[in-house]
């Protein structure tokens, strides 16, 4: 049954009428046509496809578009602003964080979220946080010394 | 069923079909210079067609503004060959790095210039494409010459200006001596080259090219390409390979508006506007199949293997006489390594994209190979293979298993008999079921150790897979090395760097099995039993780094471990120290230093980048990764039950390169992960005293082991 979800997309109202039980991720990807999100096991598992909701990390091949209804979503297309990368963007790419990049928004957005949570997370806090974002290609403590650096880069920021 | 047909073979049988004409390529280019070059080997002489001429296999064209362009079917996989090549070709040059644009794996522009494989990029295509540079620069040079009227010798290029070397405002770019010109050269002979010490960007690290478009979610991979007027597919998958199809009853789908079933023989898809709904509607299908019975699963396989295993082949060439071999031993020693299927699961499932505009086919594909794939589906479709061009955008992962894709098959089918663009993506369920498998092998050594500590009897069957990384680099007087009949039902391929994983894992732990028997310290007995001086200085390396120190027992308890290796040209040795929880049976490496002689090396930030992946790689085979089946049915379907490496596994890694920058470039993709199976069961044996012959090592495995340990 099609319904009318309106939401915030990146700081732009959108609305799309479809059926509300489909996966969040599908209609970022198909529908919106915003295909920085990606599928990678479809059951929550492997956090490629994670965005944030209202400042939270969660994965949107296992949500409900309809639940995403009056919130705030971002995307990694939504990250950089007026062509300004994020922190955590400038810090991947310094330390070659990434290799095939399948991941990668996933792992953006995921530490997006940790960094907002928790603005100083120790090393083993980024690990625990980041455990179930999974990468095939071994960046993992690239990865880390990137969310370490942006954060250091965002507190000088505040 | 002959497994052969399941063997996804590194075979270029078809590559060749495809006619390389300058026409198909070099139309539309504009002016400024061409330089057409033939990189690996070209095709024989019975397979060039008339007309034709393959004199090339890979162009770089300098355009009149100055622009660099290097046109080869290599694959961006994550592996780096998109900085790396482009950073080669604008140090020959002497051209800033951000003025080279590397359009890459599209057999409509790029001819054939081999697959993406082996570690073959940098150490294949690197050489010739550097030769190519500098037969451009030597043409730039020329020309300049005449223009500014300075001899030849007299000039030099910094940043694509040429400038007399007396007189620095005397000067011309690239840009000024390609307009207007249409010049077109092939290398024909070897153009001098820079060489160590005149590089400006080759040996230093350089931060990956393509790293603004993946990090900002720009950066385009299959799945990620519109059409118009496509629609998305999902495949019914069968309950087990070997399965056919009995009966199709799709009335519940075929009833529903916006929804299509397409059945081409044993191939079914659903086919919806999104993808979603597609693969909802999979459920509705009602398919009946006829299962072949199983045989073994994945704890019977390696009985299996060895029971069947017929007579076998002696590979390579064998050396002495195993008989003397058993006569000199004070000891011997025979043990069975077993190391089950490993899936490549890479992050982005298989995906392809298919669009007919009349005759001609369009294929976009995450694919290692887009040539052979170009000529396979071809080959499906009965077409003719210049009707098919294949794309291959950026790719999440490869490994191997995107050498096999037989869903860019599937999708051309799909889109010829619904007669619109089709993407069909696999799930992470059909991933796990048409994954080309390393194949699960058992391994079988006899050896002898003489009283003084030398190895003198090597005898080694190896059951399942092949022999690359088998082959002795310890130098014992008397060996052999045996392959027998394989039996696979699951489909099996290459993963990084086939074999060797598992031939390495085979041979170190027994390495290790014999040194303790004899009483020599791991290293000790390496160094006894290595000659080479090259491999040496790896091993002595890595010992200086690990700070090795010989223990006074074995095991030592301190869970320190060796593992050597060879792969692609490369000698490697890992060191690693591991934590043991004996009451859980958890294991946690805790550091882990790899030792490479690589060559000259291009770019090492992507060679860290390579063997920092390898070894996270090498950990998931080591110590969890093993796909679950009885006879053609994989019972895996996700990452719940087929656990990856996540950040809490992730060792300190510490890499050294050896110095060697007048060897020539190897590849730096393979060697770092075929040591780790090796190297983490030898240090799980000095940590415990419990030998593990089994990988993955699971917490069960080593509980197990450390019930039974003497």
């Amino acid at each position: 049954m099609n319904e009318n979800i309106s939401f915030t997309l990146n700081d732009k109202a959108v609305s799309v009428s479809t059926d509300g039980e489909r996966p969040l991720l599908w209609v970022l990807r198909t529908d919106l046509g915003l295909t920085g999100t990606k599928y990678g096991c479809g059951k929550g598992l492997c956090g490629a496809c994670t965005v944030i909701m209202d400042g939270m990390a969660l994965r949107s091949c296992v949500i409900p578009v309809s639940s995403v209804k009056g919130k705030e979503i971002l995307t990694i297309e939504g990250l950089a602003k007026n062509g300004k990368l994020h922190p955590i963007q400038e810090a991947f790419t310094k330390h070659d964080a990434l290799q095939c990049g399948f991941c990668t928004p996933g792992m953006i957005l995921n530490a997006y979220s940790l960094l907002l949570s928790n603005p100083e997370p120790s090393r083993q806090e980024i690990v625990d946080g980041m455990e179930y974002n999974l990468c095939r290609c071994g960046a993992h403590t690239r990865i880390i010394r990137a969310i370490e650096e942006a954060a250091q880069e965002m507190k000088g920021a505040r | 069923m002959n497994e052969d047909k399941l063997q996804v073979a590194e075979s270029d049988r078809d590559e060749n079909l495809y006619p390389v004409s300058r026409r198909r390529f070099l139309q539309g280019l504009g002016g400024g210079i061409v330089i057409l070059f033939a990189a690996g080997e070209r095709p024989a002489r019975g397979q060039r067609r008339r007309g034709e001429r393959p004199d090339f296999n890979a162009y770089l064209h300098i355009g009149e503004d100055g622009g660099v362009t290097c046109y080869t079917s290599k694959v961006e996989l994550g592996q780096g060959p998109m900085t790396s090549l482009a950073q080669t070709l604008a140090d020959e040059l002497d051209v800033s790095l951000d003025s080279v644009d590397m359009v890459m794996s599209d057999t409509a522009r790029c001819p054939n210039d081999g697959p993406t494989w082996g570690s073959r990029t940098t150490p294949g295509f690197g050489p010739i494409l550097r030769a190519a540079g500098a037969e451009a620069r030597a043409v730039l040079i020329g020309l300049a010459a005449v223009r500014l009227k300075v001899p030849k010798d007299r000039l030099a290029v910094e940043d694509g200006v040429v400038f007399d070397k007396t007189r620095k405002s005397r000067k011309v770019t690239y840009a000024q001596l390609t307009k207007g010109k249409k010049i077109e050269r092939r290398l024909e002979g070897a153009p001098k080259v820079k060489t160590v010490g005149q590089y400006n960007l080759i040996g230093k690290p350089v931060n990956r090219l393509d790293a603004a478009e993946k990090v900002t979610g720009q950066a385009k991979y299959t799945g990620d390409i519109r059409i118009p007027g496509m629609v998305h597919a999902r495949v019914l998958r069968p309950p087990s390979h070997g399965a056919k199809l009995k009966s199709l009853d799709s009335a519940a789908v075929d009833s529903q508006d916006g929804y299509q079933v397409v059945r081409d023989g044993e191939l079914v898809a659903v086919l919806h506007k999104y993808p979603d709904m597609a693969e909802n509607a999979l459920s509705k299908l009602k398919a009946e199949y006829d299962i072949p019975e199983p045989r073994f699963d994945d704890k019977t396989v390696f009985d299996y293997f060895i029971k069947n295993a017929g007579k076998g082949k002696v590979n390579g060439r064998p050396a002495g006489n195993l008989d003397t071999g058993s006569r000199l031993a004070k000891e011997v020693v025979e043990e069975t390594y077993l190391n089950g299927y490993v899936a490549h699961a890479t992050m982005e499932t298989h995906t392809a994209l298919a669009q007919f505009e009349g005759d001609n086919l369009t294929v976009w594909a995450s694919s290692q190979t887009p040539y052979r794939h170009a000529s396979e589906i071809a080959r499906e479709l009965g077409i003719g293979a210049e009707k098919v061009r294949v794309i291959v955008p950026f790719v999440g992962g490869g490994f191997g298993g995107k050498i096999a894709n037989a869903q860019a098959v599937q999708a051309a089918k799909l889109a010829r008999k619904a007669g619109k663009p089709v993407l069909l993506a696999w799930s992470r369920a059909d991933e796990f079921f048409y994954d080309t498998f390393r194949p699960a092998a058992a391994v079988k050594i006899k050896s002898g150790v003489d009283a003084s500590g030398k190895i003198v009897l090597w005898d080694y069957g190896i059951y399942g897979m092949g022999s690359r990384g088998a082959g002795l680099f310890y130098d014992v007087p008397h060996n052999r090395i045996t392959l027998y009949q394989r039996h696979h039902r699951l489909l099996t391929g290459a993963w990084r760097a086939p074999d060797n994983n598992t031939n390495s894992f085979a041979r170190e732990s027994h390495i290790d099995v014999m040194a303790a028997r004899a009483g020599i310290d791991p290293l000790d007995f390496r160094l006894r039993n290595i000659k080479d001086a090259k491999f040496q200085r790896v091993i002595k390396a890595g010992a200086d780094k690990f700070g090795w120190t010989p223990a006074k027992k074995s095991p030592s308890g301190r869970g320190y471990g060796i593992a050597c290796g060879f792969d692609v040209g490369v000698p490697v040795i890992l060191f690693a120290e591991v934590e043991v929880n004996e009451r859980t049976g958890a294991v946690q490496v805790k550091r882990v230093v790899c030792v490479q002689n690589l060559g000259l090396v291009i770019n090492p930030e992507g060679v860290a980048l390579q063997t920092e992946g390898g070894v996270t790689m090498g950990l998931g085979y080591a110590l969890t990764e093993e796909v679950n089946f009885t006879g053609g049915a994989v019972h895996d379907q996700n990452f719940d039950t087929y656990e990856l490496p996540g950040f809490s596994w992730v060792p300190k890694i510490e890499m050294v390169l050896i110095e060697a920058d007048d060897e020539s470039s190897k590849g730096a993709g393979e060697p770092a992960c075929i040591c780790m199976g090796g190297v983490v069961a030898n240090a799980v044996y000095d940590a415990t005293g419990a030998r593990l012959n089994q990988i993955p090592m699971t917490p069960e495995r080593i509980r197990k082991a450390l019930a039974e340990r003497a």
